[in-house]
């Protein structure tokens, strides 16, 4: 390249850090300097309601008070529990709701709307919803499997320790269901229609072109809403909070929960804190296992490198959304 | 085409029932006289009342927390959509080092458990006397809007054509003069969709909201709801006339913008 061509080009470099630096120091100054706080809270010994005792630095205690804490690691393996559950359901019926999409022809907006309704109303809202169809005495689901004769009518889900989790998973499945199958249409769209009628004239049955053409190719896309979707699972709280209360007793309190109830209820910062960073390192970890494993199948499904589906960040925070 | 077999058809109509009777049955029974909602009735309503929103609006003063949250929601994407729109901008279409670092970091960021930040924002929060405010519940929105707007932005900005920026650039148009002329109004389309989204994430948010505020005053319409539940018995007909209030402005967002949200949803997707 000759010379001349560096100025411009540095010219646009700071022009680039110009207006990149008013977001990214927001970014810096409200997500990622909490989140070093957080870590640096963890390691105090931190009580608001025992303000005399002060904050002294007490190194790992926190997290090994945590390790043997039973209720801590019962909320862990509750957590990872209902994420290994609850994906792999969303994204069955996610890819089947995206089938759907892909194939409806008439009344495709009618299908988009159904499809982004549970996606965006407040989880709050879902969650208030699966609780009154849920409702020991209200609900139309306890009412209709009562009239079966398949409970007995005494039988209410929010008092059995296992039972509870039905109507949190079914509310989970039900909001973000959706939200899967939205990613993998766009990942179906991207199927040359060609390869699937190729197979046709070739003999290939549903079942064979849907195991070797679809699948493989909307893998990717795949991965990706398995990503997202593990990383919100294991930060519920919304529905547990408000379905269940994390109730009966704590049989269905996830970790994030028990962190806030150490924090706002307890008022104990320091253990609360050292909770929270064990939610923040549990996610990250398994964000790191997802990119490894996308790299892997980027690597053999992807010819040229604008290929493989990144989805949005629509699973950022709040999973209520 | 093809033939499309009946298995399918019943198959689309069985989720479409899914995805929609909980929230049809939430309507439902949000106008169902209190009398009759713990009883068995048919699907179709037959004695309709709007005693729970009045009593909603009349004794729970509702328009308190829907004024909060339109307040918190409307400010928090009037500060983040503008700052990512120059992020992304950049991010998406400059030539720069470091750029893949950058949108790494913003993804790994919008992807933060929010309970892992609630420790140190309580404290500060406290400590400058912000708690229970809007700038209180403000400022931690913006820890996942900003970080999500930029990802969602960069996604469309890469999706636009080069040819007109760079014709303006040709004519003799700086860089911002392109950017103010040609690019934002091509870029228009995705920076409503963004502050859509960002604005259903802050209307829906829960864990901040219920963490940085202390009363009525403040609260949000989602922690709002949460708070009527008595501690042995549900006001049903009111709790779902308030889920109902709470619905209505998401319902409408989408009706409007559908193939927008879809877009803005799967607009990250093109890989850099």
């Amino acid at each position: 390249m000759p010379d001349p061509m560096t100025r411009p080009a540095r010219a646009e470099a700071r022009l680039g850090w110009l207006l990149v630096s008013p977001a990214l120091g927001l970014i810096l100054l409200v997500s990622l300097g909490p989140i070093l706080a957080t870590t640096w809270e963890a390691l105090h010994g931190h009580d608001l309601r025992l303000p005399w005792l002060g904050r002294p630095f007490i190194g790992l205690a926190n997290f090994v008070e945590a390790a043997g804490d039973p209720r801590f690691l019962a909320a862990l393996a509750r957590t990872v529990a209902f994420a290994a559950v609850s994906v792999p359901i969303e994204l069955a019926l996610g890819l089947a709701l995206a089938l759907v999409m892909h194939a409806t022809v008439r009344g495709r907006a009618l299908v988009r709307v159904a499809a982004l309704l549970p996606w965006a109303i407040p989880t709050v809202v879902a969650a208030l919803i699966w609780r009154f169809i849920f409702d020991a005495q209200a609900g139309i689901l306890t009412a209709s499997l009562r009239d079966l004769g398949a409970i007995d009518a005494a039988f209410d889900w929010l008092v059995h320790p296992v039972a509870a989790w039905v109507p949190i998973i079914g509310a989970d499945v039900w909001k973000t269901t959706p939200f899967v199958a939205i990613l993998l249409l766009a990942g179906l769209q991207t199927i040359d229609p060609a390869l699937d009628e190729a197979a046709r004239i070739d003999g290939a049955g549903a079942v064979r072109r849907f195991a070797t053409i679809t699948l493989p190719l909307v893998g990717p896309a795949l991965v990706v809403a398995a990503a997202f979707r593990t990383l919100d699972a294991l930060r519920l709280f919304d529905l547990a909070y408000v379905l269940t209360g994390g109730g009966p007793g704590t049989a269905t309190e996830p970790l994030s929960l028990y962190a806030f109830i150490a924090l706002m209820q307890r008022l104990r910062f320091g253990y609360g804190s050292a909770l929270s960073v064990t939610v923040f390192l549990l996610t990250f970890a398994c964000a790191l296992i997802w990119v490894r494993a996308l790299g892997r199948l980027d690597r053999y499904a992807a010819p040229n490198e604008d290929s493989g589906p990144v989805a949005g960040p629509h699973s950022g925070p709040s999973k209520g959304i | 085409m093809t033939r499309r077999p009946i298995g399918a058809i019943v198959a689309a109509a069985a989720l479409l029932a899914a995805l929609l009777f909980p929230i049809y049955w939430m309507a439902v029974s949000s106008v169902t006289p209190e009398s009759r909602l713990f009883e068995a009735r048919p699907l179709v309503p037959v004695s309709v009342t709007a005693d729970h929103y009045r009593a909603l609006f009349d004794e729970r003063s509702f328009l308190i927390p829907i004024r909060n949250s339109l307040v918190v929601a409307g400010s928090t994407t009037l500060v983040a959509v503008p700052l990512a729109t120059l992020c992304a901008y950049a991010l998406g279409r400059l030539r720069m080092r470091g750029k893949g670092a950058l949108l790494a970091l913003v993804l790994a960021v919008s992807m933060f458990p929010q309970i892992s930040i609630v420790p140190p924002l309580y404290l500060i929060l406290r400590e400058v006397r912000l708690l229970d405010t809007y700038p209180g519940l403000v400022l931690p929105y913006l820890t996942f809007s900003t970080p999500l707007a930029v990802w969602l932005l960069t996604g469309f900005f890469r999706q636009l054509p080069r040819d007109l920026e760079e014709a303006a650039r040709l004519d003799g148009a700086s860089r911002l003069r392109a950017l103010y002329d040609v690019v934002l109004p091509l870029a228009a389309p995705g920076v409503a969709t963004t502050a859509i989204l960002i604005f259903l994430y802050c209307w829906n948010e829960f864990l901040f909201a219920l963490s940085f505020t202390l009363g009525p005053d403040r609260y949000t319409v989602p922690v709002a709801i949460t708070l009527f539940r008595g501690r042995y018995q549900v006001p049903w007909g009111q709790v779902l006339a308030a889920t109902v209030v709470a619905t209505a402005p998401v319902v409408l967002l989408v009706l409007a913008f559908q193939r927008r949200i879809v877009a803005g949803l799967t607009a990250g997707a093109s890989k850099g």
